[in-house]
């Protein structure tokens, strides 16, 4: 059998399930960049405006999470959170192996993970807010939160996509550390053809080829969303 | 006897070991145009940032339009605002132009212009754009309305923040040293758009180092010395026969003979 026969969407080609893995690691990779970007947000709020205990509590947060190995985290959420899952249901009756949710365990890990690399990415960015301007906006009679939404969240936002367009990439590599739960994604799905077929390489490759696909394209639009967001921005 | 645009009243400022106002009082009234004279590091930035509560004196009175701003202590044994929304209310009433323009840098002239009057003054934004090209039209960057402040020169970002700030019907403009960052070739057009604001019969507070312009347009001008006001009185008291030792020696410095 050829290439793009194996490859192909025949009856006897993987091509529909490479599809779908492909999409499952799109929707696994962008739930945890959302998660990512919410807890990384508040992670970055808790260090540049909390008082000193939420401070210290956030910073270590980042810390821990930048130290330990990335599929520790996914081991502990998913095994730590079924052997609780499961203690929870015994109390209750109810006997039996009970499994969390491969997909929610791998997207909160990933999300974490993500989460203190994001905030980094956002406290920078808000370095990158010409102090002055945060002054004239008090100036002219400013609250916080209309600050926040009319001249911060804005101007972080475009400081902080080249940052986030890093991140995002390493979502979307560490999204192949949740096939060890299962999860169907591209790189398990490669797995299983490539030991169903005993043509490894010919699958390993492929499913390079597809990550490759996905960092090129999600690269050029977070170039274009640079490109835009700097309208008016004088480089250096 | 009406009320001044603006009182202050005895306003001290440290900052750690340096005290910066040892106690400056001051009336505005309505129709005033103040220049502030003093050397680097006198405190005249500090004085305007505490009229406008970007500094909190440590002590002294702030009264706005008849309004005194209203403390409470803070934990530390300094002081505080008591009222968040007295102070933005405040603030609205005083049109803030800063050395260094600090414009929006994300926002097109026209939307640097509109932001505080339709988002702080909640007024419609159709009215607002109206207006924004009124007064730019006024400070003369009609043209430059959908221009994002990095692509214009100095001279003309300063004359849009003049704008923004006249957008918000400000009863006193505060400006500090609005033409010390400017080439020398852009000073001009700054300030002919603030002696045409003076002539209005605007109320304006000052800080320059424009002795020309000083001399010309202001009723009255003081001189700051080491955190008091050391000279106060009318342009021609002040430039052509100081009284003040020191106020001499600063215009001797100030003016090349
Ligand atoms: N936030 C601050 N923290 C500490 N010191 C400050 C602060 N702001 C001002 N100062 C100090 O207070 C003094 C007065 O500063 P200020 O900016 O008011 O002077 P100025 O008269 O405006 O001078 P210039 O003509 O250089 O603008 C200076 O010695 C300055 O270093
Ligand atoms: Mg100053």
């Amino acid at each position: 059998m050829g290439y793009f026969e194996l490859m192909g969407f025949g009856p006897k080609g993987w091509g529909l399930l490479l599809a779908q893995a492909t999409l499952m690691t799109i929707a696994v990779s962008v739930t945890a960049f959302a998660i990512g970007a919410v807890l990384g947000g508040l992670l970055a709020w808790a260090r540049l405006a909390g008082g000193r205990g939420i401070g210290i509590a956030a910073e270590t947060y980042v810390t821990v999470l930048r130290g330990i190995p990335d599929l520790l985290v996914i081991y502990l959420l998913y095994f730590g959170g079924s052997s609780v899952l499961t203690s929870v249901m015994r109390w209750l009756g109810n006997d039996g192996f009970v499994g969390v949710n491969a997909f929610a365990a791998g997207a909160i890990a990933v999300g974490i993970i993500s989460a203190a690399y994001q905030s980094e990415v956002y406290r920078g960015a808000f370095g990158a807010v010409a102090k002055g301007e945060i002054e004239a906006a008090r100036a002219v009679g400013m609250g916080r939160m209309l600050m926040f939404r009319r001249i911060l969240a804005p101007q972080i936002l475009r400081f902080a996509i080249p940052g986030l367009g890093n991140v995002w990439q390493l979502a979307l590599k560490e999204s192949a550390l949740i096939s060890v739960v299962g999860l169907t994604e591209i790189l398990r799905q490669a797995q299983v053809g490539a030991g169903s077929t005993r043509q490894p390489f010919v699958f390993f490759i492929t499913a390079a080829l597809l990550y490759l696909l996905l960092s090129t394209v999600s690269g050029w639009g977070f170039n274009r969303a640079e490109a835009a967001a700097m309208r008016g921005v004088r480089r250096a | 006897m009406t009320t001044p645009a603006i009182s202050l009243k005895g306003i001290r400022k440290r900052f750690g070991d340096l005290e910066v106002l040892k106690g400056i009082s001051l009336d505005a009234a309505e129709g005033d145009v103040i220049s502030i004279l003093g050397a680097s590091g006198s405190g005249k930035s500090t004085l305007l940032r505490c009229i406008n509560l970007l500094e909190v004196a440590d002590a002294g009175d702030v009264v706005i339009g008849g309004e005194a701003i209203a403390w409470k202590p803070k934990r530390d044994g300094g002081r505080e605002a008591a009222d968040r929304a007295q102070v933005e209310r405040m603030r609205a009433r005083l049109g803030m132009v800063f050395q260094n323009f600090n414009l929006w840098s994300h926002m097109t002239v026209l939307e640097n212009v509109i932001e505080a009057p339709v988002h702080v003054q909640k007024r419609p934004k159709a009215e607002a754009i109206a207006e924004a090209e009124a007064l730019l039209d006024k400070v003369g960057i009609a043209d430059k309305r959908n221009h994002y402040p990095a692509h214009l020169s100095g001279g003309q970002q300063q004359r849009a923040a003049i704008a923004r700030a006249l957008a918000m019907h400000p009863r006193v403009m505060l400006f500090d040293e609005p033409t010390s960052a400017l080439d020398p070739e852009l000073v001009g057009e700054v300030l002919r758009v603030m002696r045409a604001l003076a002539y209005e019969g605007r109320t304006m507070l000052v800080v320059t180092h424009e002795i020309g312009f000083a001399r010309e347009v202001s009723d009255r001008v003081l001189f700051l010395h080491q955190g008091v006001i050391e000279a106060d009185g009318r342009p021609d008291e002040i430039f052509t026969a100081p009284k003040s030792d020191r106020l001499r020696q600063f215009l001797a410095r100030t003016m090349p003979a």
